[in-house]
């Protein structure tokens, strides 16, 4: 054990299970404190969420009361449009908080502690491609323990990118800057493709037909998603459509579009937000990588601090933590997975407060910030070198 | 909670359900009853939910909560029960309760009747804080203590306390059936003002001659403890002296229960006692707590496990594979039910006693024997 290579930090074990035992008072006290407010929270986003999604979708209907094919007064361009963007807008906010606030989270199980069968992390499924249990997986197993640790933490770079100077330079890494925008813009497919068995298949560990289980799954649930949103909504809109265009000189071929098209934007935007935040949670400027055999044999404590060494907070309003899952407190949420997000916010007075007093660095900037060095890092570490993180974490 | 689907095998229902896959193709992976139910709650059909219409004091201590089913409702036979979800500071309890009113009831209601149990949390929030307009998910009736159909039986009621709601549910049916037959009812309550529905059972004793009803009070006014006429075969065969050609149906605490059974069975008559129970579904918390038996339920494996090491590991040993991630309580991947018994979450020291209680089971240990769902 001696020889390891110890956390870059200049504290002593002593210092560190100290500091665990810190972490695990305010963890808790939160958890002790919940009650019948935390319930209607969760209860009233989602709510909040489901109204939100209907709404919006409706939206999106209400608009092609507006195409200029209608001789009414409003009819036009500019009303339809403005109209469905509205819709649009309100889905893709409501899908926006279904994937961040409510399905993230119920998935990490922080809300089993309410037994309410109906928001149990075992039966819930998302509204994205990735089945739930499947990226229950692959996140809270694999990526929450090994936080950060290359070669066990799937999310490190996601198999296709170098973000950090630990992992070796290849010129596969070349295009990445390229690869970040696709996966910007397509997230939720990449998540539902996020599975070690396919990384096993491509590297040659696996035949392709052992993949068949697992891919039918996938694929259900892909089918699932793309058949709501590009063809029973734009379908039913199109199905009313035609005998209304035999008064009205639009086509159903039209409406169908819009419709389909109003929803693709409503994911994209879903996806880029998602992005944004995820990966303002472990690749900005100042976050540590670590190596297996550094976490080798790890203590709860020198766990604790792989967890806050590896993440970062983004800074912003009361909504804008809503929306992003409450996962602008990265750090809170990598200590303690299981809590209940509304709780994130008064966890994280306190973290930030303890490791002032160690001494430790305590990642937490604005989204422009943590965005803008993710995207910088991601340019510089397509080519090889790279700057690593001090020896020494210090705040 | 989720209700049991009713498999039919008529064309229309087939027809509906087609319906209703299509449309719960418009909100995957939810279904379209998540989204009906904004509008209102008692038209979902994923979660049946029941409306508090009113809310009536019965004695000091137990109320009736009249509740308004929604849609997909089946009516009860008198004497059943149903489960009630109750959110007590934001954790969802599961309770049973018997429907104390007829299934006759011509206002879509059904009503249940309470009493706070001594250190009762759910029973006294029932009674207390349960408000006007307060949605409840509910299950649908169930049980099998209720009178038969159509065979001419004398029944002989000897409740207790809150046990009464089972024989009034019954009474009020055969009232209201106009099939009332000659019926003797024993009830046993603290003093004349603790009498649930008091004043009915008098007004129907007053104009039923075929209905008579003996009231037992066991307290003086003012006093704390049982004092006095505790059942027993003489008070039995005083108050009703052909109680062996009845049938008896029965409800109440352990203790009158067990007493009828001694009684019922001596007399070679035990097929004609019929006993509904209040207090089935609770695991005893141990005294001192230690290890226990651990029964793995869909494995047909029991093993003996001590009150330190966690579950995951005893199922492991034991040549098992349940689910499992990060062995450290964050990832909730080994989760699983309890089906009856005792577990101890070794973090917090909290035991966990309640059947269907989500287990954690690489930081739980046995507390007691207990049945897993693994």
């Amino acid at each position: 054990m001696a020889t390891k290579k110890p956390l870059p930090v200049d504290l002593t074990d002593e210092q560190i299970d100290e500091f665990g035992r810190e972490m695990e008072s305010i963890y808790d006290d939160i958890m002790k404190s919940r009650g019948e407010s935390d319930r209607q929270y969760i209860l009233g986003i989602i709510r909040t969420q489901r109204s939100m999604a209907l709404i919006g979708r409706l939206f999106m209907y209400a608009g092609l009361f507006f195409l200029p094919a209608w001789s009414h007064a409003l009819a036009g361009w500019t009303a339809t449009l403005l109209i469905m963007g509205l819709g649009t807008f309100m889905l893709g906010t409501a899908k926006i908080l279904e994937n961040m606030e409510i399905a993230h989270n119920v998935l990490h199980a922080q809300w089993d502690w309410m037994k309410d069968p109906d928001i149990q992390s075992n039966t819930w499924e998302w509204d994205t491609m990735s089945p739930s249990d499947r990226w229950m997986h692959s996140h809270n197993v694999v990526h929450h323990t090994w936080t950060n640790v290359l070669e066990k933490d799937l999310d490190v770079g996601y198999g296709i990118m170098r973000v950090t100077p630990l992992q070796e330079w290849h010129p596969k890494y070349l295009p990445q800057p390229v690869y970040f925008i696709l996966l910007m813009l397509f997230f939720e497919e990449g998540v539902a493709l996020h599975e070690q068995a396919l990384v096993d298949v491509v590297e040659g560990r696996k035949k392709a037909s052992e993949l068949k289980p697992l891919a039918s799954r996938i694929g259900r649930k892909i089918w699932g998603q793309v058949r709501k949103d590009y063809i029973m909504w734009p379908g039913l809109a199109a199905l009313v459509a035609v005998p209304v265009s035999f008064f009205v000189p639009a086509s159903p071929l039209l409406v169908f579009g819009l419709v389909a098209g109003a929803n693709f934007i409503a994911n994209i935007m879903r996806n880029i937000w998602a992005f944004m935040i995820i990966f303002c949670g472990h690749f900005p400027e100042g976050v540590y990588n670590f190596t297996p055999d550094q976490v080798e044999g790890e203590s709860r404590g020198q766990w604790y601090l792989r967890q806050l060494l590896g993440s970062a907070n983004i800074t912003g309003g009361s909504l804008f933590h809503v929306l992003s899952g409450n996962l602008s407190h990265q750090i809170e949420h990598h200590l303690f997975p299981d809590m209940c997000s509304n709780r994130y916010p008064e966890a994280s007075q306190r973290v930030r407060a303890v490791a002032a007093r160690y001494g430790l660095p305590y990642n937490r900037a604005s989204l422009w910030r943590q965005f803008g060095t993710t995207w910088l890092k991601n340019l510089r570490l397509a080519f090889p070198g790279g700057r690593p993180q001090p020896e020494v974490a210090r705040a | 909670m989720v209700t049991p689907a009713q498999p039919s095998p008529d064309s229309e229902t087939t027809w509906r359900q087609k319906l209703s896959d299509v449309l719960d193709m418009f909100a995957f992976p939810l279904r379209t009853s998540h989204y009906v139910e904004l509008v209102n709650p008692l038209w979902s059909t994923h979660q049946m939910q029941a409306q508090v219409v009113d809310v009536w004091d019965e004695t000091k201590d137990a109320r009736t909560i009249t509740l308004r089913p929604g849609v997909n409702w089946r009516l009860n036979r008198p004497g059943q029960h149903v489960r009630i979800g109750i959110p007590i500071e934001g954790r969802h309890y599961t309770r049973t309760y018997t429907i104390s009113s007829p299934p006759e009831r011509n206002d879509d209601c059904f009503t249940i009747t309470v009493k706070i149990i001594d250190g009762g949390r759910v029973s006294k929030h029932i009674v207390r804080n349960i408000k006007v307009g307060d949605y409840l998910p509910i299950g649908l009736p169930q049980g099998d203590f209720y009178l038969p159909d159509a065979s001419p039986i004398q029944p002989l009621f000897i409740t207790a306390g809150s046990g009464i709601t089972p024989a009034m549910s019954m009474l009020r049916s055969l009232v209201a059936q106009e099939r009332l037959p000659d019926t003797v009812h024993i009830h046993y309550a603290p003093h004349e003002f603790d009498v649930i529905f008091s004043k009915e059972l008098r007004q129907l004793a007053a104009d039923k001659a075929q209905y008579h009803l003996h009231e037992v009070h066991t307290q003086e006014f003012g006093e704390q403890k049982q004092t006095q006429g505790y059942f027993s075969q003489e008070q039995l065969d005083k108050l009703c002296p052909d109680w062996k050609e009845r049938d008896c149906y029965a409800c109440g605490p352990p203790g009158l229960l067990a007493a009828l059974e001694g009684v019922w069975e001596q007399a070679g008559l035990s097929r004609r006692l019929h006993i509904e129970r209040f207090l089935a579904d609770f695991a005893e918390i141990p005294k001192d707590a230690v290890g226990g038996k651990v029964r793995f339920a869909q494995s047909n494996l029991d093993v003996d496990a001590d009150s330190e090491t966690n579950l995951l590991r005893i199922a492991e040993d034991a040549g098992m594979n349940p689910p499992h991630g990060c062995r450290m309580g964050i990832c909730h991947t080994c989760n699983t039910k309890l089906l009856s018994g005792c577990v101890r979450d070794l973090r917090t020291g909290e035991v966990l006693n309640e059947s269907g209680a989500i287990v954690q089971t690489c930081v739980c240990a046995a507390a007691g024997d207990c049945e897993l769902d693994l």
